[in-house]
């Protein structure tokens, strides 16, 4: 599905450069459950925003299902996310003029899907997030676990094979953000690839694979049945030295 | 292109953005209506002029004699200068000279009929005057050849003089006694653009046989035909030059030989006018740039305004055309309905101040006083052009800003400041 062969990434910073991911090599299939960790600024979103094609890469390669992910135009790129890849982003980014309903629908309208049928499958999504009752509701009118409940019913209404999180949780208290992953596990339960970034161990944990990136590489890769092995050793890094 | 969801879409970013929307509508509705106003009010006084000249001909000349102020020949100064009957037939036969009236003042003369009486001022003319004065028939005729021929006693009264003897009584085939002499009334007229119509006119045949038995002529009202300014002044220095030789006097001295051209006067004041409407046009175009600056800074803010929601819609699948569009196409409709808006409230205010004025010059007669402003309205082509060209000016200033932000990558859009 995904497949990363010594991506480099570097930000031009007036004269210096910023090498911020220098080398990753990655493979993920499928219907995996994947997060990314790391310390701030170890290239967490760096790497998501590539994944999702948001952004560029100055060196390896990327393939996506397949098919050569490099320099392709706007329109291409539009095209292939619209396709393929549902965001979901820790400040939720929903259209502050438009309701819920219509925030949801939106992807669909870019995949010239009239407005009456858009609007009702967008009901249909906000109905299995328990959102119905706030379809009409403008982003400002709800709390921060409906505002990233219609995100993700945005990111899920065009039935993309991926789903891209950037701190899904990063804005929500600890419940909602139960809430939030057992909605992301329900989804990667239907077969749709989840990559999620977060700093929370409590929901790295809750899915089947972490990536530790530090220093612009990944520093380990653990898969769920080590997982128990990984909390604990984190509780002991979390310990005052 | 036209695509309803599209234009949904649209309308719902409109509607839900009202401010906005009213801003870039303001700029250009109000540039659109100054600009009307401006060009009606141009337009309103250069036609209110060229229709006070409009009341006499504009190819017409005036020529009066006066007393020499220079010595010439050895002749001494202050001899008067009068025009006789030859002088008549002199200016007929020179080039350019279309028609010649010859003109022979009689202050004070007494009319009369029945108990009426008043003194008026009688005009005697040959038919030809009316070239110049374009004075209008309200009935009968004016004077005509045969009548100068045939040296016949017939008057036309001006409308004040038929108004005061006649009452309401007919008056045509009537005679009226001026200064005793009974003469039959042809007709009644009243002058364009005057307000006094206390001139009776004569034939000059006549006047002279009966009154003073003299063939002096006071002066001479001719029609040339001089297209421009300056044929027309080549024409009047070839007048001046043949009577200076003729009546004796140095052609420089003004106040031997007075000459009026009115359609150099008429040119003098176009010229002045032309200036006025490039000056308004300065303006108006001033007043168009400022509108298109003022819709460019604001698109140039929506687009910044909206650099998020771009980049929301980017990441979940718009392309920049789309994006575009979607920007271009709100900024269009939004200026075409304002600066439809604008010429509507601008081209009406207008078409109301004609219509005031029409309602206020009351007498549908042909008397309007003088006035310096007539139909101050916009020529429609202008009034639509002036519009479009800001519509593309609109659009060509949100295009700039919308290629950019359609074409910056999606995650520096959503990034938070
Ligand atoms: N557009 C950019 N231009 C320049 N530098 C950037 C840009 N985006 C990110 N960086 C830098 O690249 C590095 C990695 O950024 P990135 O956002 O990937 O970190 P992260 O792992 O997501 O951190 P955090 O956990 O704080 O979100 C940081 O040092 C950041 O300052
Ligand atoms: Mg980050």
């Amino acid at each position: 599905m995904i497949k990363l062969t010594d991506i480099h990434k570097s930000y031009e910073m007036g004269s210096n450069k910023l090498h911020v991911l220098k080398g990753i090599d990655l493979d993920i299939h499928q219907g995996e459950f994947v997060s990314i960790m790391g310390s701030s600024g170890s290239g967490k979103s760096t790497l998501l925003n590539i994944l999702g094609i948001l952004d560029n890469y100055d060196q390896g390669s990327y393939h996506l299902g397949g098919k050569l992910i490099s320099n392709m135009t706007e329109k291409k790129a539009a095209q292939l996310r619209n396709e393929m890849v549902g965001f979901v982003f820790q400040s939720f980014n929903l259209i502050s003029f438009k309701n819920a309903m219509e925030n949801v629908a939106l992807p669909l309208y870019y995949k010239g899907v009239n407005r009456k049928k858009r609007n009702m499958i967008a009901m249909e999504y906000l109905d299995r997030l328990g959102l119905k009752p706030w379809a009409e509701h403008m982003p400002n009118e709800m709390s921060g676990g409906q505002k990233q409940r219609v995100a993700i019913a945005r990111a899920l209404i065009s039935k993309p094979q991926i789903i891209l999180a950037d701190e899904p949780t990063g804005a929500l208290d600890t419940s909602t953000s139960y809430e939030v992953m057992e909605i992301l596990r329900e989804i990667n339960d239907a077969g749709i690839t989840v990559i999620i970034v977060t700093h929370e161990h409590d929901i790295a944990s809750m899915t089947q694979k972490i990536v530790r990136l530090k220093d612009g590489r990944i520093d380990e890769v653990i898969l769920n049945g080590e997982l128990a092995d990984f909390r604990e050793r984190y509780s002991k890094e979390l310990q005052p030295v | 292109m036209f695509d309803i969801d599209k234009w949904q879409e649209i309308l719902a970013t409109i509607k839900k953005n009202k401010m906005r929307t009213f801003l870039t509508g303001f700029s250009v509705a109000w540039g659109i209506f100054m600009l009307m106003i401006l060009l009606g009010s141009g337009n309103g006084l250069s036609n209110g002029v060229a229709k006070n000249f409009m009341g006499d001909a504009v190819n017409a000349m005036w020529i009066w004699s006066g007393e020499t102020t220079i010595p010439y020949q050895g002749l001494k100064s202050g001899r008067p200068i009068r025009f006789h009957n030859d002088d008549y037939d002199v200016l007929q036969s020179l080039p350019g000279v279309e028609t010649v009236s010859g003109r022979y003042f009689m202050g004070n003369t007494r009319y009369s009929y029945g108990k009426e009486s008043g003194e008026y001022t009688t005009v005697t003319c040959h038919p030809e005057l009316n070239d110049v004065d374009q004075n209008v028939m309200l009935e009968g005729r004016y004077i005509n050849k045969v009548d100068i021929q045939e040296k016949r006693k017939v008057v036309v009264l001006g409308k004040d003089i038929r108004e005061a003897l006649f009452k309401d009584k007919p008056a045509l085939g009537e005679y009226v006694k001026v200064n005793n002499v009974p003469f039959k009334v042809v007709g009644v007229c009243v002058e364009p653009e005057s307000t006094r119509n206390r001139n009776a006119f004569m034939p000059v045949s006549t006047a002279q046989m009966i009154f003073n038995g003299s063939n002096r002529l006071h002066n001479f009202a001719i029609t040339i035909n001089g297209k421009t300014l300056e044929e027309s002044q080549e024409i009047e220095e070839n007048i001046r030059n043949t009577f200076s030789r003729k009546l004796r006097f140095d052609k420089t001295d003004d106040s031997a030989l007075g000459m009026y051209n009115k359609l150099e006067n008429y040119i003098q004041t176009m010229r002045i006018f032309q200036a006025i409407k490039i000056f308004i046009w300065i303006i108006g175009v001033g007043t168009l740039i400022a509108g298109i600056v003022g819709v460019s800074n604001i698109m140039l803010i929506v687009v910044k305004e909206r650099t998020k929601e771009i980049g929301i819609r980017k990441a979940i699948g718009a392309s920049p055309s789309s994006v575009i569009g979607l920007i271009l196409l709100e900024s269009i409709l939004i200026t075409t309905i304002a600066g439809y808006i604008g010429l509507v409230l601008g081209t009406g205010l207008m078409e109301l101040i004609n219509f005031m004025m029409v309602q206020s010059a009351g007498d549908v007669g042909a008397q309007q006083g003088d006035t310096l402003f007539l139909n101050p309205t916009v020529d429609f082509g202008v009034a639509v052009a002036s519009t479009v060209l800001l519509i593309v000016a609109g659009t060509i200033a949100g295009y700039i800003p919308a290629k950019r932000a359609a074409s910056i990558k999606p995650i520096v859009a959503l990034r938070d400041e």
